[in-house]
């Protein structure tokens, strides 16, 4: 007792003194952030974890009574007219057709944005500011006027078909509204920019001297490209797959808007069971899928990159 | 002269800010004549706020989950015993208010509001068939233009997503009524819904424009609305499907946690007064249930076939009662099943 008043700071307190209170500073400083996410982001998770688990009520909302029927609704349902066991191939197929959409539309925007970006990133420095800014203007547009735009454009007797018609290419007007077509075209169109963009830092960043380097060694334009330009923007291209990828899965306007509604998306599925539907918990046991599927997209994602820089 | 009277007075009232009272409307889209909330705003000076919604079960649920500010909304027939059950509305007694003279008789001891104790009529209408005669000159009075389409009309049809009213069709269709659980009669029904998908163009709302483009040539629809098209094209008609159709009703409610009840009830009595209520009738063109009425509106509504339904069929309409949940649940898989 005595002792330890008389030496009161042993050797390294000091210190680890000030380090606690470092710490402690640091916590305090960080809690607003730290609030912000548990009020809006876990807080809402967790609602959703315990609405699934909860049973439906009558008139929409939930009774406060365990079950398990949300989740199990998602994968199998009793048949409605025989009451055996059965795969639910409804949910089933409208979450494929949503994913296979979502793959579609990725893919489109690799096309079309991996040569833009390039295009872009090789102007003059002056000029590129003109270019991104140009593929920017339609995000300053509501993403709802742009898709009844693109209607106009499409419609039986929209823009394309009254020039086809003049033109003579064609004798009566394709139908393109509504069709799987006009969804992949409005999709595509919506998020172009969003795989532009990262792919343009990628290229950006390029060392041109590597493939002036290539080319010394030989390699064909081709190989070149596979062999040196490829990787070094593959950061640019996963970061806008995903950024496309995974808003698409969730879409909900656009295939609404220009699919004419007749076959429901992933989204529109979730929608229905908190409105008509009135089985909340099974919506919340679908959305909660979804993020799971976005979620094994991101590990999938992290597991590549980070392959990338062990290798490297 | 007097209405300017009144107008200069409100502005006045406007002007000094003094919009003290307030009502918070929450209706359908595109649903409210905007001629009618100015007449309510310059005559009681209220200052009034519309927010739209696009199904009742949109509505539902929003109410129900609470924080929502609004005074009053305007219910389906079938779905008003639900907001009733739910403990959701004010027992205003409209059928005690000044203007419930005007009440048309046939609307006050209505199922889903005997007696009018908590809403009043705002429009009814039918849900049938609509057909762009240019393309079809066939009997137009039959839910097979959308469930066994002639082959003039296959590709260009839209069914409104109206879960409640496309079920009632088709389950009408094969002799059934609205709400039946009969496994077999609901087998049938999902079948020959998904076998008449296929020839279906969209399943979609607010298609006036479209219709009226000639994008699309047949559907389901409403009666107001199919007229709103037969004024922009008049090559289209709407028909009453002889297997039986849809009757429906909106009613306006106050709602329990209103935060402005004295203001909701002046509503409710407001729209009452015939020439009020014509004026409802004139923005969307649905008849509205009250009496005298008739006179203040637009002569070309008089003789409407969407309005005025043909003798022959007036028995084949059925109102679409509150189905028990487990039919609903029934009724939401075939509804998946169809757009999987």
């Amino acid at each position: 007792m005595s002792a330890q008043a008389e030496t009161p700071f042993p050797p390294g307190a000091l210190e680890r003194e000030a380090e606690t209170a470092d710490t402690r500073r640091r916590w305090l400083l960080s809690l607003p952030a730290i609030a912000i996410i548990v009020c809006a982001a876990a807080g809402p998770l967790l609602v959703m974890v315990i609405y699934s688990f909860l049973t439906p009520g009558d008139y929409g909302n939930v009774k406060w009574e365990f079950s398990l029927e949300g989740w199990m609704n998602t994968i199998v349902q009793r048949d409605i007219f025989d009451d055996t066991l059965i795969w639910a191939d409804a949910h089933l197929s409208i979450f494929w057709r949503s994913f296979s959409l979502s793959l579609i539309t990725t893919i489109l925007t690799l096309i079309i944005g991996v040569p833009t970006a390039w295009f872009v990133a090789t102007q003059p420095p002056g000029r590129r500011e003109f270019w991104l800014f140009l593929v920017t203007v339609p995000f300053w547009t509501n993403l709802l006027v742009r898709t009844i735009a693109i209607q106009e454009l499409i419609r039986s007797e929209g823009v394309i078909n009254l020039v086809l018609l003049k033109i003579g290419i064609i004798d009566e007007p394709l139908q393109m509204m509504f069709t799987d077509f006009a969804i992949g075209f409005g999709m595509t169109y919506v998020y172009l920019p969003l795989m532009v963009l990262p792919v343009y830092a990628a290229v950006d960043k390029l060392d041109f001297r590597l493939v002036e380097a290539a080319h010394d060694l030989y390699a064909s334009r081709w190989t070149a490209f596979r062999r040196v330009i490829l990787p070094l923007i593959k950061p640019g291209i996963i970061a806008g797959s995903i950024l496309v990828f995974v808003p698409c899965l969730g879409a909900y306007v656009t295939p609404r808007v220009l699919g004419g509604g007749k076959n429901l998306m992933f989204g529109n599925l979730i929608e229905l069971q908190f409105g008509a539907g009135r089985n909340w918990p099974l919506g919340a046991a679908l959305s909660l899928m979804l993020m799971a599927a976005v979620m094994v997209a991101l590990i999938f994602y992290v597991r590549i990159t980070s392959r990338e820089k062990a290798d490297g | 002269m007097k209405t300017l009277a009144i107008t200069a007075s409100a502005l006045a009232l406007a002007a000094s800010g003094a919009f003290a009272q307030e009502l918070n409307i929450y209706n359908w889209g595109n649903y409210t004549n905007p001629k009618l909330i100015e007449k309510f705003e310059a005559e009681t000076g209220i200052k009034v706020t519309i927010t739209d919604y696009d199904s009742n079960d949109t509505a539902l649920a929003k109410v129900k989950a609470g924080g929502h500010g609004f005074d009053i909304v305007v219910p389906s027939a079938s779905y008003v015993p639900i907001w009733i059950g739910e403990g959701l509305l004010a027992e205003t007694r409209p059928d005690q208010m000044e203007n419930a003279k005007n009440l048309d008789p046939v609307w006050i001891d209505v199922d889903w509001d005997p007696g009018r104790h908590y809403t009043v009529p705002w429009q009814w209408g039918t849900t049938g068939v609509v057909v762009n005669t240019k393309y079809y000159d066939g009997d137009i009075d039959t839910s097979a233009i959308f469930l066994d389409p002639p082959d003039e009309l296959k590709g260009k049809i839209n069914v409104v997503p109206e879960m409640g009213d496309v079920m009632g069709l088709a389950i009408m269709y094969h002799g059934g009524m609205p709400c039946d659980d009969d496994r077999e009669l609901l087998r049938k029904v999902r079948d020959t819904l998904v076998e008449a998908k296929q020839h279906w163009l969209g399943m979609d709302y607010g298609n006036i424009e479209k219709f009226a483009k000639e994008d699309m040539w047949a559907g389901v629809n409403w009666n107001g609305s199919t007229f709103r098209m037969r004024l922009a094209n008049e090559n289209i008609q709407y028909g009453y499907p002889k297997e039986g159709y849809v009757v429906w009703m909106d009613s306006v409610a106050v709602l329990k946690d209103a935060q402005n009840m004295e203001e909701a009830k002046t509503f409710q009595n407001f729209i009452m007064e015939p020439e009020n209520a014509a004026l409802i009738s004139e923005f969307a063109r649905y008849a509205n249930g009250i009496l005298g009425s008739d006179e203040f509106m637009p002569d070309e509504m008089k003789t409407a076939r969407e309005i005025l339904i043909p003798e022959e069929l007036k028995d084949k309409g059925v109102f679409i009662p509150t189905c028990a949940p487990e039919t609903q649940a029934l009724y939401t898989r075939i509804w998946t099943d169809l757009q999987k």
